[in-house]
């Protein structure tokens, strides 16, 4: 097709004169997060509901896949539980915060910079609290 | 809209004629996806426990398994924009074809095995929900 990118030419100056900021970091990681919840987060979500669908045996294999034999989750259930439930709620700070730049709001640099910071304080704080919630559950 | 006037005709349109409308939708996709996903975590983490008779009791509740349908439709039309506009970014020659095709196939199939489970979980289940 016709904007394949032509080697021979120079990229713009700009792509390689950057400072790394928490705007760019949001921008970035919101793209990562969605694609990653979109494909892994959602296959496990479809696995989770066909084996629900197919019974109590489905559903133990399931569960076994991410919790060790005492019940308590093991390094896979972690990293993909953490994983997820920390890429939803960084997801979703930013994307509120995208409400407000695409109605042309918030580009002063200190408020942008400054919204930008308060998503990950969210997403930290948000991800911290759900998982006291379960493991207070699950270890009494 | 009809054949109205100049202004009519294009309003909403745009150089790439449909891209403000699917830019549109994809906000309104977020808006529910935002109030579903935030009812799915808050719901989970008050569950009181994760075995398939909880589980399954839980989703048999029709204000359960209603939501849970709506979150699916809702993020199932906001990923496949959204995996739409990275593949456009990055893929320039047909592979950027292909993968939105597969994209396609991958959303439907998604959208219908998830459906699916659930109805068949909130009709077979008998029992006092959880
Ligand atoms: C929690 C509620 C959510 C909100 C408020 C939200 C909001 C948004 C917004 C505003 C965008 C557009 C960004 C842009 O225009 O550059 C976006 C993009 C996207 N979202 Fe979400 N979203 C949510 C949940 C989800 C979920 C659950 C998934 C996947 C399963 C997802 C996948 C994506 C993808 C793949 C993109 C495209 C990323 C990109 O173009 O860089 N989102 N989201
Ligand atoms: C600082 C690191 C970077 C960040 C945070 C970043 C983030 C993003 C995001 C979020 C988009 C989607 C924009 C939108 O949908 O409005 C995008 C698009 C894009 N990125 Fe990156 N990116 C980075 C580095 C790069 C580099 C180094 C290149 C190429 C050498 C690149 C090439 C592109 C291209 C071609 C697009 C599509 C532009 C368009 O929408 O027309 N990116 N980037």
């Amino acid at each position: 097709m016709a904007n394949v990118r032509n080697t021979a030419r120079p990229l713009s100056p700009h792509l390689g004169i950057y400072k790394w900021g928490p705007h760019m970091a949001v921008s970035i990681i919101h793209r990562a997060t969605g694609s990653g919840m979109a494909t892994v987060g959602t296959g496990l979500f479809v696995w989770w509901l066909v084996a629900l669908a197919y019974g109590p045996d489905a559903y133990a294999t399931f569960l076994d896949t991410f919790t060790l034999s005492n019940g308590k989750l093991n390094i896979l259930g972690y990293l993909v539980g953490v994983g997820l439930s920390f890429s939803l709620f960084q997801h979703m700070g930013s994307g509120v915060r995208h409400f407000f730049l695409d109605a042309g709001a918030n580009f002063e640099l200190r408020a942008n910079k400054r919204s930008a910071l308060a998503t990950f304080a969210f997403s930290i704080l948000a991800t911290a609290t759900f998982w006291v919630v379960l493991l207070e559950k699950a270890h009494g | 809209m009809g054949n109205g006037t100049r202004l009519g005709r294009v309003r909403g349109l745009g150089s790439a004629h449909e891209g403000a409308g699917e830019w549109w939708k994809h906000k309104v996709s977020s808006g529910s996806n935002l109030l579903l996903t935030l009812w799915l975590m808050v719901s989970v983490a008050l569950l009181p426990a994760y075995d398939f008779a909880t589980i399954a009791g839980w989703i048999a509740q029709p204000l359960v398994a209603v939501p849970l349908i709506l979150l699916v439709l809702s993020v199932t039309h906001h990923f496949r924009h959204g995996l739409q506009v990275v593949i456009e970014d990055y893929q320039h020659d047909e592979s950027r074809f292909v993968l939105i095709v597969l994209l396609e196939y991958f959303t439907i199939t998604v959208r219908v095995l998830a459906i699916f489970s659930i109805l068949k979980i909130a009709f077979t289940t008998t029992g006092v929900a959880a």
